[in-house]
């Protein structure tokens, strides 16, 4: 029987080479190890074997047919790895060829540039404010201690919009008038931040727009001085555009500050950039929305944001930023 | 303003270097916006005659121009000015010259022809404004002679300052000195011209405000003394008309903007530059009566100006009249024609005289007149210089135009504006400034400029007199930032804010950047177009045509407020369409105006938020609202099918957040892109964002999740067109606690199905948080489910 066992043995190893695929390998082993096979006939004689040829028997049917397992699962795993190889042949996607259908979308410069300074200032301490860009006169004029015949007032720099009396209603000229909706609806102490849009009466060219961007911060607090304002508009130059600026003040005048100054800003190379106006706010201002000037003191200043936003990325021509062209907008 | 420092140094009583007088307008605030070195850069240009003048072969801009630099050889110089004649002297610009401006002349060809240096123009010497031609010198100058010898030029500084309207005393160039000799540290001289010949003049003044002072022949009459707070005139007899101002002034004008037109009226804007007091020389012999009388106008009243302009006055003009009461120049802005200078006048009566601000602006607004004069009006002009300015005219036409007079001055009072002290208390000067100034220092800075401060006894505070030329300042609060401006803003430490706060953004502001992200993510461009739309472009893409409009656009094309976002992105992909740029998506959070709600004068005024997506139809845009409301966390959002402006008819909804409308979504009207030509659909969203911040928000509350298998089973119910596919999902989602979602997945219309009907096929999932669902149990909510919808919608399982 053994050598009956043998000759089962040697012809398996063909049979299993030869099994080309997985179901042709299932049908070699079932042919040498299943029901009816020949092996498993042989083992049912073992019984009618002496004691000791039994045992002798025994240990090479078992060793043949752990041989023939051992060969079939390495033929099985040879062909599992072959056809995983067909299967990933066929699903060959070569990947230089994908362009995603969308990006990751685009924020508008002005709005980036808008939220890294709205960031810089909650980082400062301050909350930002928000108002409506149709105004009144009180909030965008007279509030602001702008006389009835200021210029500022003339046809020439306001858009008035054809409601309620003459000349009461207008497209807001600047964030100020946000300051006010502050301090009429908040007491101090005001730590605050009004970034939006203005609009101005005057012939848009490259570097002049009749809409545009704001950003105020106003400070209403006890004990509030001219040298806050100076540290302030510092530390807020250092913040965004970086350690090696530095500011400087120059005497101006706004109607809604006294003392006013313009803001200067050195850049690391020495060259000065104009960026906007600052004072200290008017008495008449804290007084025209019920705080004490003898109490509170308080300052403001503004920039406009839109140069800022353009000098960045190079952008020479102001108009660009109200383009709806995709070509300019997917670029930033 | 501009201003010389040659001329600013007559009030100095020491030398100040240009460098420091500049650096002392930067930090007063009246800063320097351009300097003009004068007399440099001259040293190569030297007087020629013109020898010869012929056309130029190949270009008709340009002349050949021979010149004799004094050895009679003919230099070609190629010209592109035409004033000048054979035998004129200019000034040439010789190879090797570097220009003020800082261009090298040099050989080089022009055309195919030689030119061999520059001739130049006034300006090119930068010693005017004139570029109309070459400068033609006076005739009997030695050729070759330097430019710089010729016109006897003498090196100065000219700087365009920029004038703040709280500084009516740095419209002139005594005012400006006075600042800067505070600043600097020099003294400040007042100039003392002669009081007249042979001694002071002798001054009629009126009693009260206004009324009518005759002395000397001639007689000033205030009819309107709130307009006109101070009149003073004089006469100046047998003025030489043929005179002409010297070049010292003409040059002094030329560089501070002003063109020489005679003695006499050279004379009246130089002293008007120098001293800041506005006046005008009227020919006495064309004013009836000889006397001026000021009042207000009659409406409709008319008089031609200095310009020729025919004006018509409204009863707010202040008008200057004759003895016959007939106008001859509207006060303070334009004189009249009629009694202007002229080259045969002889006697001269000279208004020098204050008028209210106000008046002077208002009606220089209305009339859309400006003068050199109603600028200075309106921001104040120092009531007190009438008299030196008078002395300062009458000194220059003697010394000019040979004047001879009795020196009689007469004057007529109005009402000027009080002036009273000024408490400044030297604590609050330093809580304003974070200085800590003495009392003595504030005092010290305030005295030069004017300010004089008189201790309060007992106290570190002062009484503060204002300067008759300081207008603008009333308040101690003026006062300060003039203590301010001299202590010099450099000099005041930078502090921090020491007040324990915290920042950050409101729930609102987080949840506009969230959305903001949103629809980065989803692959789209925000974009800004102006809020101002044409007339008619609301109509154009289907909206309701009214909106509010701008009083006084720019240009018509923007002069209405926009009711919607939606014909600004319309015009943005007709724009890109245009361009071949299909399949655009865009996006924008911007404000819209709707009409005033009642009883409110501002616009109800909205932060609206609008996609658009151009190559898409209606579902793609369904898909971005019901991913936006599930950023916003909103309370059972959906659409309700409805034909609305704007929208196609059959493919547009209201977006609701439990049952409240907040918006529009679908495809834009076929209609409407035909108007814009685009040739692809566009799908579009448009939502008032302010009200989904404030509309109802699902609970933040977590739902727990199952460690138990779910039960999936698919329900398709034959559901009429009228009903909601949301609201039946709603129903499967609410009828049974054990539903954890319901989805819809499938739809279908046609065979099988009753006309005006659809299936509707929707995977529910059940789970228990603490069980295994039975099959009995599911079987019991599976027709518990059916149940549900079909009472609710009247719908059947379909079979």
């Amino acid at each position: 029987m053994i050598d009956e066992i043998r000759r089962i043995q040697a012809s398996s190893d063909g049979l299993i080479a030869q099994a080309s695929s997985l179901d042709a390998l299932a049908e070699v082993e079932r042919t040498l190890t299943g029901k009816g096979s020949e092996l498993l006939g042989l083992k049912k004689g073992l019984g009618a074997l002496s004691p000791d040829e039994r045992r002798e028997t025994g240990l090479v049917m078992n060793e043949v047919s752990e041989a023939i397992r051992a060969a079939v699962a390495a033929r099985r795993a040879e062909l599992d790895a072959e056809a995983q190889r067909v299967l990933a042949q066929a699903e060959r996607l070569d990947l230089t060829e994908v362009r995603a259908g969308r990006d990751a979308g685009h924020l508008h410069l002005v709005t980036q540039t808008i939220e890294e300074l709205e960031d810089v200032f909650v980082g400062l301490g301050f909350t930002v404010a928000e108002g409506p860009e149709v105004e009144d006169d009180w909030h965008n004029f007279t509030a602001l201690n702008f006389g009835r015949y200021h210029p500022a007032r003339d046809m020439q720099d306001t858009f008035f919009v054809g409601l309620g009396a003459d000349r009461e209603v207008v497209m807001r000229t600047h964030t100020s008038p946000v300051q006010i909706r502050v301090m009429e609806e908040q007491e101090p102490p005001i730590y605050s931040v009004m970034p939006g849009r203005v609009y101005r009466n005057e012939a848009t060219d490259a570097t002049h727009l009749a809409v545009f961007h704001q950003l105020e911060c106003l400070v209403v607090d006890r004990g509030i001085t001219f040298a806050h304002m100076a540290g302030t508009i510092d530390m807020f130059t250092k913040a965004y555009f970086g350690a090696g600026w530095n500011m400087r003040l120059r005497p101006a005048y706004f109607p809604f500050t006294e003392p006013s100054a313009e803001f200067d800003l050195q850049r690391p190379d020495g060259t000065w950039l104009e960026l906007g106006g600052c004072g200290m706010v008017h008495p008449n201002v804290l007084a025209n929305c019920g705080i004490d000037p003898e109490e509170y003191s308080g300052f403001a200043f503004g920039f406009g944001l839109d140069r800022l936003a353009s000098t960045r990325h190079g952008v020479t021509d102001l108009r660009e930023l109200a383009s709806t062209d995709i070509r300019f907008l997917e670029q930033f | 303003m501009k201003v010389l420092h040659s001329w600013l140094s007559e009030f100095l009583d020491a030398p100040v270097d240009p460098s420091a007088v500049a650096a002392a307008f930067d930090d007063l605030g009246t800063p320097v916006e351009e300097e003009t070195r004068l007399g440099e850069g001259l040293d190569g240009i030297e007087v020629v005659r013109v020898l010869a003048l012929s056309p130029h072969p190949n270009a008709d801009k340009i002349q050949l121009v021979d010149v004799d630099r004094g050895d009679g050889e003919a230099l070609q110089i190629c010209c592109g000015a035409f004033n000048m004649a054979v035998g004129d002297l200019v000034p040439l610009a010789t190879l090797g010259t570097v220009m003020p401006g800082g261009m090298k002349i040099e050989r080089r060809k022009l055309r195919g022809e030689w030119s061999n240096g520059m001739l130049c123009s006034d300006k090119e010497l930068e010693l005017g404004d004139d570029h109309s031609g070459i400068l033609i010198l006076r005739a009997g100058l030695a050729l070759g002679t330097p430019i710089v010898d010729a016109l006897g030029i003498q090196a100065d500084v000219l700087w365009e300052l920029e004038i703040n309207p709280n500084r009516p005393d740095a419209m002139s160039v005594m005012g400006l000195a006075r600042d800067v000799a505070a600043k600097v540290g020099v003294g400040f001289v007042r100039p003392t011209p002669p009081g007249g010949a042979p001694g002071v003049p002798v001054t009629w003044v009126s009693s009260g405000p206004g009324g009518r002072v005759e002395a000397g022949g001639f007689a000033v009459d205030i009819a309107d003394p709130d307009g006109c707070g101070r009149f003073v005139a004089r006469v100046l007899n047998g003025v030489d008309p043929s005179a002409s101002s010297p070049p010292w002034m003409q040059q002094r004008l030329a560089h501070l903007g002003m063109r020489s037109i005679s003695a006499m009226v050279d004379i009246s804007n130089y002293v008007m530059l120098e001293l800041g007091q506005p006046n005008h020389p009227y020919d006495l012999a064309k004013v009836a009566g000889s006397t001026l009388r000021v009042r207000r106008a009659v409406e409709g009243e008319r008089l031609t100006t200095l310009d020729d302009v025919e004006r018509t006055f409204t009863a707010d003009d202040l008008l200057i009249c004759d003895g016959a009461d007939a106008p001859v120049g509207i006060a303070g802005i334009m004189g009249g024609a009629d009694a202007e200078i002229t080259d045969t006048t002889t006697d001269v009566l000279l208004e020098l005289a204050w008028f209210d601000p106000t008046s002077i602006s208002r009606s220089s607004r209305r009339l859309g007149l400006r003068s050199e004069a109603s600028a200075r009006f309106e921001k104040g002009c120092d009531p007190a210089v009438a008299d030196l300015a008078a002395d300062r005219f009458c000194q220059l036409a003697t010394e000019i135009c040979g004047a001879s007079t009795e020196w009689t001055q007469v004057e007529v009072r109005g009402t000027l504006p009080e002036r009273p002290p000024v408490t400044v208390r030297t604590a609050r000067v330093n809580a304003i400034l974070g200085t800590e100034l003495a009392a003595d220092t504030v005092a010290s800075l305030l005295d030069p400029i004017g300010f004089t401060a008189s201790r309060l006894a007992g106290t570190d505070d002062h009484e503060v007199t204002i300067p008759t030329w300081r207008y603008d300042s009333a308040t101690e609060i003026d006062v300060i930032e003039e203590v301010g401006r001299h202590f010099g803003y450099r000099n005041i430490p930078n502090q921090e804010l020491t007040e324990p706060r915290s920042g950050q953004l409101t729930s609102l502001q987080k949840e506009r950047r969230a959305v903001r992200r949103l629809l980065c993510g989803l692959g789209l461009a925000e974009t800004l177009p102006l809020p101002f739309l044409a007339p008619g472009e609301l109509a154009d893409a289907g909206l309701d045509p009214t909106g509010i409009e701008l009083l006084n656009p720019l240009v018509a094309e923007e002069s209405v407020l926009r009711t919607a976002l939606l014909p600004g992105l319309v015009a943005a992909v007709a724009h890109n369409h245009a361009r071949r740029q299909l399949g655009i998506g865009v996006w924008e959070i911007g404000h819209v105006f709707l009409p005033p709600p009642e009883g409110q004068t501002l616009p109800d005024e909205r932060e609206h938020l609008a996609v658009v997506l151009a190559g898409h139809d209606a579902p793609a845009a369904v898909e971005v609202w019901q991913i936006l409301a599930e950023q916003l966390r909103l309370e059972q959002p959906s659409v309700r099918n409805a034909a609305l402006p704007g929208l196609h008819p059959t493919r547009g909804a209201e977006v609701l957040v439990a049952g409240q409308p907040f918006g529009i979504v679908g495809e834009i009207d076929p209609a409407v892109l035909g108007r814009h030509d685009i040739g692809e659909r566009v799908a579009y969203l448009e939502v008032d964002l302010g009200g989904l911040y404030a509309a109802a928000r699902r609970s933040e509350a977590y739902r727990q999740i199952s460690r138990f298998p779910s039960s999936d089973i698919d329900l398709a119910f034959v559901v009429s067109d009228e009903v909601s596919a949301t609201d039946v999902e709603r129903t499967l989602a609410g009828a049974d606690e054990l539903v954890w979602s319901a989805r819809l997945f499938d739809v279908y219309r046609g065979t099988g199905i009753d006309d005006g009907h659809r299936s509707l096929a929707f995977a529910v999932r059940l789970q228990s948080v603490d069980r295994t669902l039975t099959d009995a149990e599911v079987a019991e909510v599976r027709a518990a489910l059916i149940a549900a919808v079909g009472s609710a919608h009247g719908a059947t399982l379909r079979s």
